[in-house]
């Protein structure tokens, strides 16, 4: 199916159906009872051999001379890698590197051997005995000093820059204005399960084979890249996944770790295991970069903008151009005549930025919706109602109309149940030693549909097994989609087998940027469909009219039971589903609203979050529970951004400084109290056939912001530079109280 | 990890002989620390003597009316005994402001007393570090430094010490036991214990090789009102930006009669100052006292705030106390 118009009415707009039930994940079980084999843990290949990496220690510079002979003889040691042996590649794609390409050192934590033993420890212990001499240079790693000579980047699905109007022309002449500048600290997922891969390269009488199980969230996206980086055909390596301990994106595409476990077993023709350790994560694996946002707004005196500009600056590293889309989200967001956005990228000697839970959006509303804030105290308006005062009537940019957007529903339905109207003046409130604010925040995310395939058997026992090349990565993906088919079949989630993660299945979207359940579950759609179609044709029974229900089918007053119609071999039909002209005729977005209290303490400057409230709209919910889970975890990101992440860069060495789970700060449940998220009802016929739309990211988007203006409201202080650390305000105060600026 | 050798002798005495027998070797209990460490080849211990089966878990009191405490109790079991709540708030507090709830039901009071720094560049052995290796420089001066000392610091190291509970044992003047190989006792007050770092800043504490702490032993209860306050970053798992160890009995005119203070997060060892007691009981002031506590700090860029954040700090301990 391609998705050119709008879906009309489906068996999935039954009342009390299946889909949207809050029911339990059907693969929890087997996770939290240690039965569910995440890629370090299969043990389905024999006798691995263990990898580890060895990471370069400067970010720029040349290796003169790797010394591995203690290595080579140290206990276990089968095998080191490195730019010496390592088998030949082809060019890079995407974001997946050739590893071990010559003796250039482009960046802090660059693989530069790889060493093979037979237990992990054995690895490890002899990783340490290689030895590097280095010639030096240099880095370059503050994107500070890089931004003036920053460049206009390649187009990533979207143009770079925007302009509508006249936008210097409307901000001279606006009567209300703001010029600041954000900034956003370099962030690492931190996903629980780090990257892991278990690879076998085996040569056979058809040719090379690769089979890797991997932490992967995007199968065909890693297999297409590694085939090119590896020299095989996508159709001779396989990617399996069946568990994902979070990925956030980090799992997007394949890491280092497993190019080289795959070439590490192509050269000792035997499976080769390896995981990063956590310290590795931080330079090995992606991260997002940091950003410098400058945003203008031109406003009339009634809170009306005139004119937007919003300009953004991140780093990549040397040879790629990834850059953060921040601006992206505020190309639809509010209207205005004069508009331009902008994005400019800086080659720095710092690990692959990559793509991290909204990658644009997260950071992207960080600022702006902290600098709608701004224009709202000094319109002195509610920042809700400042909100409103903007909402387009349709895309400003695309100039065309919205699928659905209930932003402002979000934002007064929060309001109404947060309790907005009790927030008091900028530091008026105060609880004992807490300086009490309120802060709020728009969320908006792109609903992407990507093309995606499935397929469905009825078995001849009544189950029905459903394949695809789809991930879970905590999500709740093999929850949804047995709900889906399910409610499509009329079987109950205990008869839906669900298998997926496995390119051998076919061709699916994959999780990430929202894309996953609707995607992946609309092929699922329409592969059921499909099903349906081909019983009723089996049966006879008139397709007008027919229900799949309790394990039947029932037309008029004939009933047929799916087991008679599966026959000795079962059915089987297939499905996919493809974006369409509903991508260009609508703007399609998730949308939602935080709302946030937080205490400062009046003396350290302590920030403690005391309850938030998330509202958003995501189209269809199909599994309440799954989805309120994914939005507090997008929220618990936000409070993350707001208050403590950022991976600190010491520019001397170009790494990251704090780099493990103790110093790198993400929130503790001591930092998470009473927060909420609710769904407003919604369905979006032109997003796509489930009528849902994507809920993964939505959630962090603009959480952190709400935060940042709750603190303003508690204490007066404007933070400008993310995260919000308890000195941030202390210099806000003593700014405020005329002492002079300790910080440089 | 490199390899190493395991022993797990029977008494007291053969681990402190095994210690001074063996080259390069350690003791472990918790582990919480050290295995951490050792992962990283930042200590690279060729033997480790597991003390966890000496018989040295006990609390009991003390014929003057303080508190013996074992050194291997457990940090959750010794929180949770009864006279931290009766007679040592401030240790109960502290040890509580600590780590995470799995880390404490392992970690020992011996093994706190030794924790190591968290400094970012001793635990990245691609960076210079004289504490991890004498001679080859700190990184932390002219790095990022926020978790970094502003007193008592040197040219050639600005680490901390990371132990909330040493800062309460400071404070309490607590005596650290110990044996060596020869099976003689000896008692370290706390305030001799932890080092400066000098130009040895990988000599941390005064005991001599081999030693094995067998006990912590706390005087009798302090009066007064017991008060730890932890500045952090997060609120649960952050070691500390700034923390006081407080006990403080109220006196006349709104000002307290005695002062006990010690600091937390700001040096290379729990920081006390008398004369900022005196200062604190004479005048009344907290500014007064702070003066006294931060005679010589200096920040590294990163860090400069702990100064300022200090003097709030101890303003809001003395108040608080004043005010219970």
């Amino acid at each position: 199916m391609d998705m050119n118009q709008p879906i009309g009415t489906t068996p999935l707009d039954r009342d009390g159906g299946l889909v949207g039930r809050p029911i339990d994940r059907i693969d929890g079980r087997l996770k939290v009872t240690g039965r569910a084999p995440y890629a370090y843990e299969v043990r389905d290949l024999k006798n691995p051999a263990y990898g580890f990496v060895v990471e370069s220690t400067i970010a720029k510079g040349t290796i003169r001379r790797l010394d591995i002979d203690a290595a080579k003889r140290a206990p276990g040691v089968l095998l080191v890698l490195t730019h010496d042996n390592v088998p030949e590649q082809g060019e890079k794609k995407e974001q997946v590197f050739p590893q071990l390409q010559g003796t250039d050192i482009r960046f802090h934590g660059q693989p530069i051997a790889f060493v093979v033993a037979e237990t992990f420890e054995q690895a490890r212990a002899a990783a340490a005995l290689v030895k590097a001499d280095y010639a030096v240079d240099k880095p370059q790693a503050s994107l500070r000093e890089a931004k003036p000579n920053a460049v206009e980047p390649k187009a990533m699905q979207t143009p770079p820059d925007s302009k509508l109007g006249d936008f210097d022309g409307a901000f001279a002449a606006a009567p209300v204005k703001l010029d600041v500048e954000y900034t956003t600290p370099v962030q690492i997922h931190a996903q629980m399960e780090p990257h892991a891969t278990l690879a076998n390269w085996e040569t056979g009488p058809d040719g090379e084979r690769l089979t890797l199980y991997t932490a992967n969230q995007m199968l065909n996206r890693g297999q297409a890249s590694l085939a090119q980086v590896l020299k095989l055909k996508p159709e001779n390596v396989r990617l399996i996944s069946h568990y994902i301990g979070g990925g956030f994106g980090s799992k997007l595409q394949p890491q280092p770790e497993a190019t080289l476990a795959a070439l590490a077993s192509k050269s000792l023709k035997r499976p080769v295991k390896v995981a990063l350790t956590r310290q590795q994560e931080f330079h090995v694996a992606t991260h997002r970069s940091d950003t410098i946002q400058h945003i203008r707004l031109g406003a009339d005196a009634n809170g009306r903008l005139t004119a937007i500009a919003h300009e953004s600056w991140s780093a990549a590293t040397p040879g790629d151009g990834f850059y953060e889309t921040s601006a992206n989200v505020t190309r639809a967001l509010y209207a205005a005549e004069n508009r331009i956005t902008q994005h400019r990228l800086a080659n720095l000697n710092k690990p692959v930025a990559s793509a991290m839970r909204a990658p644009g959006e997260a950071v992207g509303q960080l600022a702006f919706e902290c600098a709608m804030d701004e224009l709202a105290e000094q319109l002195k308006l509610d920042p809700v109602e400042l909100r409103i005062r903007n909402e387009p009537e349709q895309d400003p940019e695309k100039k065309v109309p919205f699928s659905t957007r209930q932003l402002v529903a979000c934002m007064r339905e929060g309001a109404q149940r947060f309790g907005w109207d009790k927030r008091g003046a900028v530091g008026a409130t105060r609880d004992g030693q807490w300086l009490v604010g309120m802060g709020m925040a728009a969320a908006a995310r792109l609903n992407p549909l990507m093309p995606s395939q499935a397929s469905v058997r009825l078995n001849p026992d009544g189950t029905l097994t459903v394949r695809m090349a789809m991930t879970d990565i905590g999500t709740g993906t093999y929850t949804i989609l047995a709900q889906i088919a399910g409610e499509m079949m009329g079987l109950p989630v205990e008869r839906i087998r669900v298998e997926i993660g496995d390119t051998a299945y076919p061709k699916a979207a994959g999780s990430g940027g929202s894309f996953g359940a609707g995607s992946a579950g609309s092929a699922l759609y329409v592969a059921c469909d499909n099903l349906r179609q081909a019983l009723l044709t089996q049966s006879g029974l008139n397709p007008e009219g027919a229900m799949f229900a309790d394990g039947r089918v029932q037309s008029g007053n004939r009933s047929e039971a799916l087991t008679d119609l599966a026959g000795a071999q079962g059915i089987e039909a297939k499905g996919e589903i493809k974006p369409g002209a509903m991508k260009e005729k609508f703007s399609q977005h998730s949308y939602g609203a935080h709302f946030a209290e937080v205490g400062v303490d009046a003396d350290t400057g302590e920030i403690q979050l005391r309850r938030m409230l998330g509202v958003f709209t995501g189209g269809r919910i199909l599994n309440q529970k799954t989805a309120r889970s994914q939005a507090l975890g997008g929220m618990i990101f936000g409070i993350g951004a707001a208050l403590m992440e950022a991976a600190e860069v010491d520019t001397r060495y170009g790494h990251f400084v704090n780099h493990d789970l103790a110093e790198y700060h993400v929130p503790a449940h001591a930092d998470v109290p009473a927060i909420d998220a609710v769904f407003l009802p919604e369905l979006d016929d032109k997003a796509n056939p489930l009528k849902s739309k994507g809920l993964g990211e939505v959630s962090i988007c603009g959480a952190g912001a709400a935060l940042a203006n709750a603190v303003y409201n508690a204490t007066g202080v404007r933070i400008r530079e993310y995260p919000l650390t308890l000195d941030k305000v202390l210099d806000g105060w003593d700014e405020r109280d005329g002492h002079a600026q300790r910080r440089t | 990890m490199k390899a190493f050798a395991y022993e797990r002798p029977a008494t007291v005495q053969d681990a402190a002989r095994l210690a001074s027998e063996r080259p390069n070797a350690r003791f472990i209990a918790g582990g919480t620390n050290l295995l951490d460490l050792m992962k990283l080849q930042i200590e690279t211990p060729a033997t480790l003597i597991d003390v966890n089966r000496l018989p040295l878990a006990e609390v009991s009191d003390t014929s003057d009316g303080g508190l013996r405490i074992g050194a291997l109790v457990r940090n959750s079991d010794l929180a949770a005994h009864p006279r931290m709540r009766q007679d040592y708030a401030v240790l109960g507090k502290a040890l509580l402001a600590g780590a995470s709830g799995q880390l404490r039901n392992k970690a020992t009071t011996a093994g706190n007393l030794l924790q190591r720094t968290r400094c970012y560049y001793f635990y990245d052995t691609s960076k210079p570090c004289n504490k991890r290796e004498p001679g080859s420089g700190c990184a932390a001066i002219g790095g990022f430094n926020r978790i970094m000392a502003v007193l008592g610091a040197s040219d050639a190291c600005i680490a901390t010490n990371p132990s909330d509970m040493n800062v309460a044992m400071r404070v309490l003047d607590a005596t650290v036991e110990t044996m060596d190989a020869q099976g003689q006792s000896r008692k370290i007050p706390m305030a001799e214990f932890h080092r400066l770092p000098g130009d040895t800043p990988q000599i941390e504490t005064s005991l001599k090789p081999g030693e094995l702490i067998t006990a912590v032993t706390l005087p009798k209860p302090i009066e007064g009102v017991h008060l730890y306050r932890k500045v952090r970053d997060r609120a649960s798992y952050a070691f500390a930006t700034v923390s006081v160890a407080a006990i403080i009995t109220k006196g006349e005119g709104g000002k307290p009669r005695s002062a006990k203070l010690a600091f937390g997060g700001l040096a290379h060892k729990p920081w006390r100052v008398e004369a900022a007691e005196a200062a604190l009981v004479e005048t009344g002031s907290a500014d007064a006292a702070s003066e006294r506590v931060l005679e010589g700090a200096r920040g590294y860029g990163s860090n400069d705030f702990k100064i300022p954040l200090t003097r709030r700090t101890l303003r809001a301990t003395v108040a608080e106390a004043l005010r219970v």
